[in-house]
């Protein structure tokens, strides 16, 4: 494991090879705002609320800091203004879809974001996979997943596993950064439809 | 379709969970829609799990978890056959049918979807049935071509 020595907001970080941007920011105390990150889980990309700019040999991007490797020499900026603007739009974004979550409220007031720009489509899901990626990863039972595409995306349990596992579970609800409850909407709303000869 | 034929299908793949796209093409094209049990199946076969299955099958068009009819019809609605009277088609057709762009008629006879290009804009409004390409219709015509298929 080599040593990587990289900057985060001027300060000099040393990180192992592999890491990502988000944890050598840890490390020293760097805080970086996530949505759709879970310690026991993969890092997904799906929020983009970790984005920051990242500058090698001259060039500067914007990564999603949660799957960017760190590498010799990067020069990253967890809070330039345009980094600003990009959450501000996200959170925006994000609150026409779930505009009484909690903790995009918190986010927004640091970032200045309205939730009222955009018209409300108040669907509660802001597709950050928590609940579907636990589901698969830690629980391995595969009881939720996400259907359909685009803006018609949305999380949809499979009646004849939620039915035998998800009662004695539950444990994906509170993981949702909007409204545990929508889960357990859906949840029921599956248990409902479905057939009675599946149900066991 | 019986779970012989698709274990048929699994089979002629080496049961290679990388190969559930071609594998559920398959049972679409010759059952013409995914009935749920078919993809339990696949599922248990495959070792994928059914939310990977059904995420995937509702992100394609190209499949179908509702029963297709016989014949599928597809009406060109792009820019070309737009100017040259495509809705008149899509009208005809719709009130022969009586099913709009998206649903299948009960007798499970036609299945009517819109396009947005077929790639032969010479030959607007275009309308393709079972994948027969139809050109220069005008409602007269679309009729007559409705008649031949039972």
């Amino acid at each position: 494991m080599s040593k990587i020595m990289l900057t985060i907001d001027g300060r000099e970080v040393q990180a192992q090879e592999g890491m990502t941007i988000l944890e050598a920011a840890q490390s020293v105390g760097i805080d970086i705002p996530t949505l759709c990150r879970h310690e026991k889980l993969e890092p997904y990309g799906a929020c983009r609320i970790c984005t920051v700019e990242a500058e090698n040999k001259g060039w500067t991007k914007l990564v999603a800091s949660c799957l960017y490797p760190v590498e010799q020499n990067l020069v990253v900026r967890t809070r330039s203004e345009k980094v600003d603007r990009i959450r501000k739009m996200i959170l925006q974004l994000l609150l026409s879809h779930a505009p009484d979550a909690r903790e995009l409220q918190d986010l927004a007031k640091e970032y200045g974001a309205d939730k009222d720009r955009f018209e409300k489509e108040a669907s509660f899901c802001i597709h950050c996979g928590l609940c579907v990626r636990y589901c698969a990863e830690v629980k391995k039972k595969n009881a939720v997943g996400f259907v359909n595409r685009g803006a018609r995306r949305e999380i949809s349990f499979i009646p004849e596993i939620a039915s035998k596992e998800c009662w004695n579970c539950k444990e994906c609800f509170p993981l949702c950064p909007t409204e545990a409850l929508q889960a357990a909407y859906i949840l029921t709303e599956a248990l409902i439809s479905s057939s009675p000869s599946f149900t066991t | 379709m019986d779970n012989a034929r698709i274990d048929q299908i699994i089979d002629k793949h080496q049961g290679e969970a990388s190969s559930l796209i071609q594998v559920l093409l398959e049972i679409q094209s010759e059952n013409r829609w995914l009935p749920k049990e078919a993809l339990a199946r696949v599922s248990e076969k495959l070792q994928v799990p059914l939310t990977r299955i059904q995420h995937i099958a509702t992100f394609y068009k190209a499949f179908s978890l509702v029963p297709k009819g016989r014949h599928e019809i597809h009406i060109c609605m792009g820019t070309a056959c737009h100017v040259r009277g495509a809705q008149r088609v899509l009208d005809t057709v719709q009130d022969l049918t009586g099913i709009k762009p998206g649903e299948t008629d009960l007798d499970l006879k036609f299945s009517l979807e819109t396009v947005n290009c077929l790639g032969c804009c010479a030959l607007g409004p275009v309308m393709e049935i079972d994948g027969k390409t139809h050109g220069k219709m005008s409602p007269a015509e679309t009729a007559d071509a409705l008649k031949k298929y039972e």
